[in-house]
């Protein structure tokens, strides 16, 4: 606009306001035009994310989704032959879902139980406080943890410490000499709560209910 | 000579004229500050910097060998080791540079809360520097994991059955995780990728905001008893500070940050010289069951706390407690944006990091040597101490064999050696009958499993028998005295005698 004050001459004031005026009027249409597109554009990439949105949070949320008992199949633990009547044996089983690069990881251990004959237990190798190995004593018939010393009795029952519950088993069955158990995810408080056919609780006792979970003997007296 | 200068001065100026940062990166450094903050107290936030750039260096660095596959990355961490040269060295610098960033930032963090750092105007600077704390925990979970052994692996098993106690949503939360249904290679990469890209570039960013947000509002002048913030002076009372009184930060104040950050430096150097790199432990794999895990030091307290929580408390707390500790750490400065800085008027703040400081120490220390853990081997090689075995009859000395192999000192310890998880068993017989001994091992109690289904009676009367002579000298054993009362009845024409 300083431009126009520049010449002298003397114009009609009315004319230079419409010039003015047209100019304005000109330019804001433009913009708003362009403020329009550039809404436009903007919803559009709005768009574009939203479409982009569904394969990442499909790739994301891939693994969760699968259904537990698509991972579970029945595996073979050997011979029946193996597990000594009255002994508690560590058996380790190759898990059926790996990848390539699994390496030692993909292969896992449980406690093979052998009552008497064809009466068998399969215990989790994880504690069911927070996942840790168990281990067998076999002189004190108990498993013990080493990360907070949870301890169960030989038939998977809490015996002391802070696990809420006893050992998590697998269910098992005989395929002629075969000992076979339905394994394929790790063993935790979430697999057991989805009431899960594959995995039940202890022989013997009645089916998981949070009623059930057993107490501890003394609540007060954690040490 | 000159001309040499000239022709530096006249490239410098080249690309001054097309990248224009040189001036503001000059204003920024020579920026005036307070002259209190020319302290010794106020020099952790470089230094944390400094480590952030050290672990990033070395980070990279190690991610020219290691092998993110869970086949292969424990092969590649010994690789390291032994290997290629100095790769220990790396390793080693990465490890404490590790524990020196989250000591340092704990640290930082305390002088900012004491000094009132976080009133008005700076409580976006805390919000942020609380997410920075929570991003340097992640990196040091997450390398935990990269560091592939028996302690990752089983530590990832720890915060699967943590992950899997969320309401409903647990079990997906744990594949979430996992990146499949066990942990194994989509565990690793996952980790990988979290460690290397998502939560360095979340923190880097983080890191960024925070020091221009200390740039554009200046760092916090020495608190002064009395002098109380206020939303309608402060400004002005602390351009005043800057302006009138106020130092350039380079070279003023920054020498002192230069030399603890040196000294920092030189301290990483020298633990990852002289210790060397951690682990890695033994391989990951879940059917060597013969090892007791544990997390790295910055997570020991988290280790000994669930030891502790009795079952029934342990899911909630384990939800609750975390979002009420980092909620009130965010939302502190937004409920106390004025008022008194210094930390002579604010009792409370000194005793609650105290407090904090003291809780964390010993929870930590505990997790050192887990009092509540069963020592998996301390039956096989531990005697039992000779004088326990001094004038006893044949049946107690066969009660200490009894003790011996049905391990009950994994769990109790005699003459100083065994678990601490149970109470120590000399002296056993001062505080306990023999029928009550008889009934605690057969019926356990008291965080201690029955027996009665691994001991024959024989075993049982043997056992007890021995822990019924184990008294010092000058104790005398405990008493029933209703028995005694009841055995001495018929004998007795009155029936109050009391003994």
């Amino acid at each position: 606009m300083n431009s126009n004050e520049e010449p002298k001459v003397p114009i009609d004031a009315d004319a230079e306001q419409a010039v003015i005026d047209e100019a304005t009027r000109v330019r804001r249409a433009g913009h708003s035009r362009r403020t329009f597109l550039f809404k436009v554009a903007l919803l559009a990439n709005g768009l574009v994310g939203a479409v982009m949105a569904v394969p990442i949070l499909g790739y994301l949320l891939g693994p969760a989704s699968k259904k537990a008992s698509a991972e579970e199949s029945w595996i073979s633990l050997g011979p029946i032959a193996e597990f000594p009547e009255g002994e508690t044996r560590l058996a380790t089983f190759r898990n059926p879902i790996t990848t390539a690069w699994d390496g030692q990881t993909g292969d896992v251990p449980c406690w093979v139980r052998r009552e008497s004959g064809t009466t068998f237990q399969v215990f989790a190798i994880n504690c069911a406080h927070l996942g840790c190995p168990v281990r067998w004593f076999a002189e004190s018939k108990l498993f013990l943890c080493p990360c907070h010393g949870g301890a169960y009795y030989e038939d998977g029952a809490r015996a002391s410490g802070p696990p809420e519950r006893g050992l998590f088993v697998y269910e098992h069955k005989l395929s002629g000499d075969t000992l076979m158990i339905s394994a394929g995810s790790m063993p935790t408080l979430a697999a057991k709560a989805t009431t899960s056919p594959t995995l039940t609780q202890i022989a013997g006792a009645a089916p998981f209910s949070p009623g059930a979970i057993p107490k501890p003997r003394c609540e007060s007296c954690q040490d | 000579m000159p001309r040499l200068t000239e022709t530096a001065k006249s490239v410098y100026q080249w690309f001054e004229d097309r990248l224009g940062l040189g001036k503001p990166i000059l204003d920024a450094v020579e920026h005036e500050v307070p002259e209190s903050t020319a302290s010794w107290w106020y020099v952790f936030g470089s230094a944390a910097t400094v480590l952030l750039v050290m672990q990033v260096m070395t980070g990279v660095l190690l991610g020219l060998v290691y092998s993110p596959s869970a086949g292969h990355a424990w092969a590649s961490l010994e690789f390291l080791d032994h290997s290629v040269t100095l790769g220990w060295f790396l390793r080693a610098l990465h490890g404490w540079g590790s524990d020196f960033m989250i000591a340092i930032v704990l640290i930082h963090m305390a002088q900012v809360f004491l000094f009132g750092a976080y009133k008005f105007p700076r409580e976006l600077t805390w919000i942020v520097g609380v997410v920075c704390l929570l991003l340097t925990l992640g990196m040091a979970f997450t390398g935990q994991v990269l560091r592939f052994d028996q302690d990752s692996y089983w530590g990832l098993g720890i915060g699967a059955s943590i992950v899997s106690r969320v309401p409903l949503i647990g079990g997906a939360l744990v594949k979430l995780m996992l990146g499949g249904p066990i942990i194994a290679g989509p565990t690793l990469t996952r980790f990988f990728a979290l460690h290397v890209f998502i939560i360095p570039g979340l923190l880097i960013a983080m890191v960024g905001v925070h020091l221009w947000m200390v740039l554009r509002l200046g760092i916090n002048e020495w608190p002064m008893p009395g002098r109380l913030v206020s939303k309608t002076t402060y400004t002005r009372d602390y351009h005043k500070l800057t302006k009138e009184t106020g130092i350039a930060f380079v070279p003023d104040a920054a020498w002192k940050d230069a030399i603890f950050a040196a000294a920092i430096m030189l301290s990483v150097m020298a633990c990852a010289f002289f210790f060397g790199p951690f682990g890695p432990t033994g391989q990951p794999d879940p059917t060597i069951i013969q090892t007791a895990p544990k997390p790295d030091v910055a997570f020991l307290w988290i280790y000994a706390v669930l030891a502790y929580l009795p079952p029934s408390l342990e899911t909630p707390v384990l939800f609750i407690a975390p979002v009420l500790g980092i909620g009130a750490m965010l939302l502190l400065p937004l409920f106390s944006p004025q008022g008194e800085k210094h930390w002579s008027r604010r009792p409370i703040a000194v005793l609650m990091v105290a407090v904090i400081a003291v809780v964390l120490g010993v929870f930590t220390h505990l997790g050192t040597y887990t009092p509540w853990s069963p020592i998996m081997d301390a039956w096989t090689s531990d005697p039992v101490p000779v004088r326990y075995l001094h004038n006893r009859t044949p049946l107690e000395r066969q009660g200490a064999l009894v003790l011996q192999n049905k391990q009950c000192r994994n769990c109790h310890a005699v003459g100083g050696s065994g678990g601490l998880r149970g109470p120590a068993l000399d002296g056993v017989a001062t505080r306990m009958t023999e029928d009550q001994i008889f009934r605690q091992v057969l019926q356990g109690g008291g965080n201690m499993p029955a027996y009665g289904n691994s001991l024959s009676p024989a075993e049982t009367k043997a056992l007890v028998r021995f822990l019924s002579t184990l008294n010092t000298e000058n104790e005398p054993k405990a008493i029933d005295a209703s028995r005694d009362l009841v055995t001495t009845l018929p004998d007795s024409a009155s029936p109050a005698r009391v003994q």
